[in-house]
């Protein structure tokens, strides 16, 4: 068993506080990734898992018992650095069997299970190298053999995959799903990137501002986030986001005087009330001109990707953009969109907290273009 | 070769270039040519003006009469030893001491590392008096130190006159190598040592089996200019030996130089040989460790 139990858990430099009062459980086996903009402390949060920096406050267990005064070797945690920190001195089949050397097993046994590890990462051609003759992939490979090698409780990836180019980091993404499928250790994953949140986690913590944010499955993240944050940061193109003020029960109004329809029975509402409309770009309706409710926008400029396109328009003097499948509209200078009621997110201007009636759920759109 | 177009655009600076290094070598060869062309005449020749500028064939005849009179291998010994002492003890200190103050956070680490720095302003030589007063007497400091607290301590005097441990201490008490220890330190990521402590590496482990390994290059460097700097050695060894036998080849030089009586020449011929057979260890030193040391000073080993 290695679940984590983080309980009331802070940071602080000096007098910087750096995380406030962390709560999160994490069952054992699972793949979780903690995904936040740079400064977030979700670096600090893993390395304080990993024993690599001190718990000022709150405790930290793995396994049920308290790790906060144990030296990193005894928590049973391995870790795969970013910049990968292989040692430049040593060969390759040195560099992932030194955890097991420093634990003093015998030679033979050393290199039979370096053998072993080599073959599962692929690198039994290279065992005789030094790291500076490797590749970016390769040395990344080579992190997690030295991970792997110690049959850690727990591991622990400090954005791994953000020196690798983009075609080899879709690649590792896979080889660290594939070998969670077969490890199935309890694994922490720091990231950035929302892709490789997405795509990695059983579950996604985002933290901002050295708090979490939401915790949850991607899918749910996704299509109900909990603040205007969690919003903003999940999804790519990025939700759109329109400032507006609620005018009546089923209907904002923006600050040059566009009205976009709310359903009234998703929202918990007040006339006069602040507030932020979210919509994602796929989920806007390209709609025949002078339709119920269109919104007639003038196209600034479009961005092709291939399967889809994107175009960047302004509502109400907002950047306002919108993904459609490039076979279904030929490229035009003004668009005739419609906001589905459905699809529609709402945020307190003022808190960023999501505003929804208990028991509402966000529309299928979203999901069906997932 | 980035270079290459830029040399060839300007022969004319090309050229000067190569006519001021063959100048600068050729001024730098010159006294060492001469002190050559000295150990291979016979005294009258060399003691001439002006002395002849070509090879005399007294060359085999001086070398051996100089060694076996100024007693030469023994004091080569000797020198060689106070020399691989100082190294080894330097290379020592500079790596643990340099370690200390890079890898660990205790109080009074900056105060500790200005007062080592400190020491870079003081050369043996400036320091000289009190320091052979310690050599004299290794317990003197401690006697003080008790004294002030006012107790009187009954040690007998250590005497470090005329041993190896006294040629060698004191040239090893400075911060010339922790200073380029630390700055090698320094360079190394804090990622390699939080690796190192995940995979269950202490701090001793992390000193012998990452430390020292990386640091080879950096080691070669020090040892080097170590080796050269305890081997010049001249007015520390005349200071503390009183003793012939633990005279080392540097102050054997001077002892050559003199006629056998007053008021006869000085015998150069011999006294240059002398100084070429003294140079030849370190120059031997620098020749094997030329490549690492080079790489220690300019690059990090990557």
């Amino acid at each position: 068993m290695a679940d984590i139990a983080i309980r009331n858990v802070e940071k602080s430099y000096s007098k910087t506080a750096v995380l406030h009062g962390i709560n999160l459980e994490i069952i054992d086996g699972e793949f979780l990734v903690i995904l936040g903009p740079s400064g977030c402390g979700k670096s600090t949060l893993l390395r304080m898992i990993a024993g690599l920096e001190g718990i000022t406050r709150g405790e930290i267990a793995i396994g049920g018992r308290v790790v906060n005064a144990l030296e990193p070797r005894e928590r049973g945690c391995a870790m795969v650095f970013q910049n990968y920190a292989l040692y430049p001195h040593m060969t390759v089949g040195e560099n992932i069997g030194y955890a097991l050397k420093v634990a003093g097993l015998p030679k033979v046994e050393r290199e039979r299970r370096v053998a072993e590890i080599a073959q599962i990462v692929g690198l039994e051609a290279f065992l005789a190298r030094r790291p500076s003759e490797l590749s970016g992939g390769q040395r990344q490979r080579v992190a997690m053999g030295r991970a792997m090698i110690r049959e850690p409780k727990v591991f622990l990836f400090d954005e791994p995959l953000s020196n690798l180019d983009a075609k080899l980091r879709v690649q590792m993404r896979l080889e660290i799903r594939r070998l969670h499928q077969r490890l199935k250790a309890t694994s922490v994953f720091v990231t950035h990137d929302q892709i490789e949140a997405m795509s990695l986690a059983d579950r996604i913590v985002v933290m901002n501002q050295g708090r979490i944010e939401q915790a949850g499955p991607p899918r749910q993240l996704y299509a109900e986030p909990a603040t205007r944050f969690v919003a903003s940061f999940l999804g790519a193109p990025a939700m759109n986001l329109l400032p507006a003020t609620i005018v009546a029960k089923d209907r904002a109004r923006m600050a040059d005087g566009t009205e976009i329809a709310l359903d009234p029975g998703r929202f918990v509402v007040e006339i006069g009330q602040a507030v932020e409309i979210g919509i994602r770009p796929e989920d806007v309706m390209i709609v025949w001109p002078g339709s119920e409710g269109a919104h007639a926008l003038e196209v600034e400029f479009t961005e092709d990707m291939g399967s889809s396109r994107l175009i960047h328009t302004r509502l109400g003097g907002m950047e306002f953009t919108v993904l459609q499948p490039t076979a279904q509209i030929e490229a035009q200078s003004t668009l005739h969109i419609n906001l589905p009621e459905n699809v529609i997110h709402l945020f307190d201007a003022r808190t960023g907290s999501r505003l929804i009636r208990a028991g509402a759920t966000i529309g299928t759109l979203a999901s069906a273009a997932a | 070769m980035r270079d290459a177009g830029l040399i060839e655009r300007a022969p004319v600076l090309n050229a000067i270039t190569h006519v001021l290094m063959i100048a600068g070598l050729l001024i730098a060869a010159f006294p060492i040519y001469v002190v050559f062309i000295a150990s291979t005449h016979d005294l009258p020749t060399v003691n001439r003006v002006p002395m002849p500028l070509w090879p005399g064939d007294h060359l085999v005849q001086n070398y051996t009469t100089v060694w076996n009179k100024s007693d030469f291998g023994a004091k080569m010994i000797n020198s060689l030893i106070v020399a691989t002492g100082v190294t080894i003890g330097k290379i020592t200190l500079a790596a643990l001491t340099a370690f200390s103050i890079v890898f660990f956070r205790y109080r009074a680490r900056m105060l500790i590392f200005w007062a080592i720095f400190i020491t870079l302003m003081l050369p043996l030589e400036v320091r000289i008096v009190p320091t052979y007063a310690v050599a004299a007497d290794v317990a003197e400091p401690l006697r003080w130190l008790v004294w002030l607290f006012g107790f009187e301590l009954g040690i007998a005097p250590i005497n470090l006159l005329n041993t190896y441990t006294g040629l060698i201490l004191p040239l090893v008490a400075t911060a010339t190598g922790t200073f380029l220890y630390r700055q090698f330190f320094l360079t190394i990521p804090d990622t390699l040592v939080e690796a190192a402590r995940m995979d269950g590496a202490g701090p001793l482990r992390f000193f012998r089996e990452h430390l020292i390994p990386l640091s080879r290059n950096n080691m070669a460097a020090l040892a080097t200019i170590m080796f050269v700097y305890a081997w010049n050695q001249y007015l520390w060894p005349l200071l503390i030996t009183t003793d012939a036998r633990m005279a080392t080849a540097t102050m054997q030089l001077q002892k050559i130089v003199p006629g056998p009586l007053f008021g006869q020449p000085p015998v150069w011929n011999e006294a240059m040989a002398a100084t070429l057979l003294v140079m030849v260890p370190p120059l031997l030193v620098v020749i094997f460790m030329q490549g690492a040391f080079v790489r220690g000073l300019v690059a990090t080993d990557k």
